[in-house]
């Protein structure tokens, strides 16, 4: 299972408890991991990626193994330790604004 | 007993203040969706304990809450705003094009006859329609494919469309605002639109004629006379007869007729209020003194109701969306500043009395009367 660990904004928009746990089929991507947990928690759709483009909105950011997967293409294969479901991948608001 | 439940949307979420008729306790919950900025929280006529609520963020983007509780419980509901086919580009502050962009929605206005549908206003400007309760979202693309689209600039707060008034007379007839474009209006239900701005004169702009390019900030009508309009620009307050073919200015003697919000008593269709701002500069009451004023016929003639508001030292602003009226007798008036105060008068502005003073700064209110 892939964990994924949401900013407080989103865990309460979707109602979430904690981290959340996904399957996904074959080599989890950042891309097929957002697919999958935008299919479960329909809300969060256009609240990490652009919903035309689907590019990652500005200030948000992804992280995972102390490393910064931001600007990674999509169909980048995620760490290892995250496909194992050791490491979480983290969802940040930036620190931006005011 | 008769209440009333005033919707109030914050920069960090909303709140829900409610009263029995008297209008003198107040209950107040809240936060709802706590950091998020709401820009409006409107309930449906004919449902009124269905509520739409527009959640936004810079981080998180933009989500339709909905109600039908009368704001107990809340669903996120439809966010899929995608313009009609290629957006296209208008005009960007240096004049160059810009792409259409959505950033937001400003304004969220129920139905008057079907408690699932509803129109948005969104930023960059363009008018959308649910029928579904939010759900699934069609943008009347009839709007921004108006001819002059290319022309349109943002105000100084984005390219919004801020007012959506649905002729209680005419269900096909529909007037929005949008800043700073102007004034439209379409006799068929939202597929076609013109501009309504002959008579609008603002500084900046040589051409007297101009069809679009007014700053207009909040329209505002009385259900009995859908004809007749009152509109907030920029500077100047101004009135139309005609169902926006001609406009005339009413500021007269009022201290200063740059503002934002506007509104007319429930059962008075020639009395209306603003809140005079200093200037576009200077986005706080004249002299530190919170005063709205109020004319009795219509425009032209304004007298201040100061009792129970702060007259010093008091530099907030009221924003475009940040005023309503109930329809108890006799009328009550709420605004909302952006220091985080909600005043009442439950006596159409004879006085006045904080309901809450500390809130996020406000950003609408609107209000419900119940049976």
């Amino acid at each position: 299972m892939i964990r994924v660990v949401l900013p407080v904004a989103l865990r309460a928009l979707a109602r979430i408890e904690g981290e959340v746990a996904l399957s996904v089929e074959g080599e989890p991507t950042q891309g097929s991991v957002l697919d999958a947990l935008e299919q479960r928690y329909p809300m969060l759709q256009g609240a990490i990626r652009d919903r035309v483009t689907r590019k990652r909105r500005p200030f948000v950011r992804f992280f995972a193994c102390e490393r910064d997967l931001s600007h990674e293409a999509p169909e980048t294969p995620l760490p290892d330790a995250v496909a194992r479901g050791l490491e979480p991948l983290l969802v940040v608001g930036a620190m931006a604004g005011g | 007993m008769s209440g009333v439940r005033v919707l109030v949307g914050t920069r960090k979420g909303a709140f829900i203040l409610s009263a029995d008729g008297k209008r003198a306790q107040w209950d107040v919950s809240g936060p709802h969706f706590p950091g998020w900025e709401i820009y409006h929280v409107k309930g449906s006529p004919v449902q009124p304990n269905r509520l739409f609520a527009s959640q936004t963020s810079a981080w998180f983007g933009q989500q339709i809450q909905r109600s039908d509780d009368g704001g107990l419980t809340w669903e996120p509901v439809g966010n899929a705003f995608v313009y009609d086919g290629v957006p296209g580009t208008h005009q960007w502050y240096d004049g160059t094009p810009h792409p259409w962009e959505f950033a937001r929605v400003w304004h969220l206005e129920p139905s008057l006859t079907d408690p699932d549908t509803v129109y948005a206003g969104v930023e960059d400007a363009a008018l959308f329609r649910s029928t579904d309760g939010g759900r699934n979202w069609n943008e009347l693309s009839g709007l921004r494919g108006h001819g002059s689209g290319p022309n349109w600039q943002p105000g100084a707060g984005g390219m919004c469309l801020h007012t959506i008034l649905l002729d209680p007379a005419n269900p096909e007839r529909i007037f929005v605002a949008i800043s700073a474009a102007g004034a439209f209006r379409s006799d068929d239900g939202g597929t076609t639109w013109r501009p309504i701005n002959r008579g609008l004169k603002s500084e900046g702009i040589p051409d007297p004629a101009a069809e679009v390019g007014h700053c207009v900030h909040r329209l505002a009508m009385h259900p009995s006379n859908p004809n007749r309009l009152y509109m907030q620009k920029h500077w100047d307050v101004m009135r139309t007869d005609d169902a926006g073919e001609s406009w005339s200015e009413v500021s007269g003697n009022l201290p200063t007729d740059f503002g934002f919000a506007i509104d007319v008593h429930a059962h008075e269709p020639e009395t209306i209020y603003v809140v005079p701002i200093k200037s576009d500069a200077e986005h706080f009451p004249l002299d530190g003194k919170l005063r709205v004023y109020r004319s009795r016929t219509g425009g032209t003639e304004w007298e201040p109701l100061t009792a129970g508001l702060p007259q010093r030292d008091c530099y907030v602003n009221v924003l475009r969306d940040a005023m309503s009226v109930d329809t108890l007798d006799p009328c009550g008036i709420y605004f909302g500043t952006t220091g985080g105060a909600v005043y009442g008068s439950n006596d159409a502005g004879d006085s006045w009395a904080p309901i809450v003073r500390d809130l996020p700064a406000v950003l609408s209110v609107e209000v419900q009367s119940l049976a």
